[in-house]
């Protein structure tokens, strides 16, 4: 029975390892015609794009599902995404654009991240590291969070400079395809830092999957940790949503076949399963949709269309504890 | 010794206990018992930090639940509450594993997988190692769980309602084992209990809860007598004594 515990997540892993290289060699090549330079450098920085926020996304969920101990929440059903475009909206409206366009991109970006980082850290501190909640108290503070957080940017865009609007506009829809090729720096340095700030924490990563009474029992500063998470999964989600805005249902989706797939709950298997299975997706998708039916935008519809459908599955199998 | 000074938790203007000071002494059993809603489960919570206090202090052998290091005290003292659900799968010797994290931090060493297998095997869980706690008995996952807070190695073990879903004969080998744990390895047990009569027979001290405050701390001798028991359940309550232990009939 041993041999085969360890050996199966590891077979899954390789697996799915292939098929991420396979989906990024696909994108890569296919239908390429003329100077290679140019196909190489064009697609290189969209394929880093699509990984960046595959990673953040996947990432991000998996964390906030283990900290949150349920399996059905997600940062952006949470309303993470929600309140970083409110931020990003207070700061025009704040600034003005004329401001925002004399700033360069990447420090209108770092204040942002900044703000978020601080607000959902206080914000969801005070919903998830004290006792115990139902989950469905949380479920709808989330829905509420979400309406009330976009309702808010929404009455700040109404107030805008119609030329102000247009700028931000373009963050507020899901587009894998216009991925802001200016952010990829920073949001490569954000995930990057936050990958290497999770990897020690991994084993307490698999205590606080235990739930509250457990993770304190055995000894961990509960408060700390789940407040530090918080923290890593608002950054990952500002880092997502910046490069190509907000994602609903796609970590919901990837998380839960990474449960299903590695079976244990090891968070060292877990995540890196989740990652690689969200690169196929975004990565692999896109190839498909761009290459094979000349498709445009469809993908994070598509993307959407199945992740929601894997929510409503979710919730009537019961996987509401 | 654990020692609760002034002890007091309230939900708005609900007090669920009420600046209640006790001491359970060092080694063997100690139940806790009251009708629903004395605020047995609160105040174990409290013992054992998980709940926080609106007022008063716990020491456990010494140490001040509320100010040392989470860590230090999670490898004196272990709790395990009611109901447990985990979202994660796991096989029963993952979860007996996570006894260790106090000490392993997650890397187990091989002295800490020898302590995993002792207590498996002083569960009689054996056989069960490798299956997944989703597929095991009500009594049979409650097995695994205590395994784990054995494994934990400490010297005072809290367990909230341990026989709750359990049938007589897994109940009264639940306490069989936790009795020979207080003797084998001088811990020091306490337990919620709503059957007295396991109380009585098992207990080598009784704590009575009733509205949130101590009606009566003592041994067996001293707690389960009929004047108390009417006092803490408000019910007439006949105690007999049957092979030298009090038992108490309650039926008619």
């Amino acid at each position: 029975m041993l041999p085969d515990r360890n050996a199966r997540p590891r077979a899954v892993l390789l697996l799915l390892a292939a098929l991420a290289v396979g989906a990024g060699v696909a994108f890569m090549t296919l239908g390429a015609k003329g100077n290679w330079d140019f196909v190489l450098k064009f697609r290189g920085l969209k394929l880093a794009g699509l990984v960046l926020v595959a990673w953040a996304i996947a990432l991000s969920t998996v964390l906030f599902q283990t900290v949150t101990n349920n399996r059905i929440l997600t940062p952006a059903l949470m309303g993470f995404d929600a309140l970083y475009i409110l931020i990003q909206t207070t700061l025009v409206a704040l600034l003005g654009t004329a401001a925002v366009a004399m700033l360069d991109h990447n420090s209108v970006f770092a204040l942002n991240v900044v703000a978020m980082a601080l607000f959902s850290g206080l914000l969801f501190r005070w919903l998830f590291a004290g006792e115990e909640r139902s989950l469905h108290l949380l479920v709808l503070a989330g829905i509420i969070f979400g309406v009330f957080f976009k309702s808010l940017s929404s009455l700040m865009q109404r107030l805008l400079d119609p030329n102000e609007f247009m700028v931000l506009q373009d963050s507020f829809f899901a587009s894998f395809n216009r991925i802001d090729a200016t952010l990829l720096g920073v949001s490569a340095a954000i995930i990057a830092a936050v990958s290497a700030f999770v990897i020690p924490m991994l084993p307490r990563l698999d205590v606080l999957a235990l739930g509250r009474p457990m993770a304190i029992s055995l000894g961990l500063n509960y408060r700390r940790e789940v407040s530090l998470v918080l923290v890593a999964v608002a950054l990952l989600v500002s880092a997502s949503t910046a490069l190509v805005g907000p994602v609903t249902f796609f970590g919901l989706l990837v998380a839960s076949l990474a449960h299903a797939m590695v079976g244990n709950a090891r968070h060292a298997v877990l995540i890196p399963a989740a990652v690689l299975l969200s690169v196929i997706f975004l990565v692999g998708g896109q190839t498909i949709l761009e290459r094979v039916f000349g498709f445009d935008t469809a993908l994070s519809v598509i993307i959407e269309f199945v992740g929601g459908i894997a929510f409503i599955i979710l919730i009537v199998r019961g996987a509401v504890r | 010794m654990i020692h609760a000074n002034e002890v007091t938790k309230r939900y708005g203007d609900a007090v669920v206990v009420d600046c209640l000071s006790v001491t359970i002494p060092k080694g063997g059993i100690t139940s806790i018992i009251g009708p629903n809603g004395a605020g047995k489960s609160t105040l174990l919570s409290m013992l054992a930090r998980l709940l926080k206090m609106d007022g008063g202090s716990v020491t456990v052998g010494g140490l001040d639940v509320t100010a040392t290091a989470s860590d230090v005290i999670a490898r004196r003292l272990a709790i395990l509450r009611q109901d447990n659900h985990l979202s994660a799968r796991l096989t029963v010797r993952d979860l007996v594993t996570f006894g260790r994290f106090p000490y392993s931090r997650g890397r187990p060493t091989l002295e800490d997988k020898a302590h995993v297998e002792r207590a498996l095997a002083y569960l009689d869980l054996g056989a069960l190692a490798d299956r997944y706690l989703d597929e095991l008995s009500g009594g049979q996952r409650q097995r695994a769980f205590v395994a784990m807070v054995l494994c934990q190695d400490t010297d005072y073990v809290l367990l909230d309602e341990p026989l709750n879903n359990l049938d007589m004969k897994h109940a009264q080998s639940m306490m069989k084992t936790l009795r020979r744990a207080t003797r084998d390895f001088g811990k020091t047990v306490v337990l919620v209990l709503h059957d007295i009569n396991f109380a009585s027979w098992y207990s080598d001290f009784v704590v009575a809860m009733k509205g949130g405050r101590l009606a009566a701390a003592g041994t067996v001798d001293e707690v389960i007598r009929e004047d108390m028991l009417r006092e803490i359940y408000g019910m007439d309550i006949h105690v007999h004594e049957v092979a030298g232990r009090r038992i108490a009939l309650y039926y008619e």
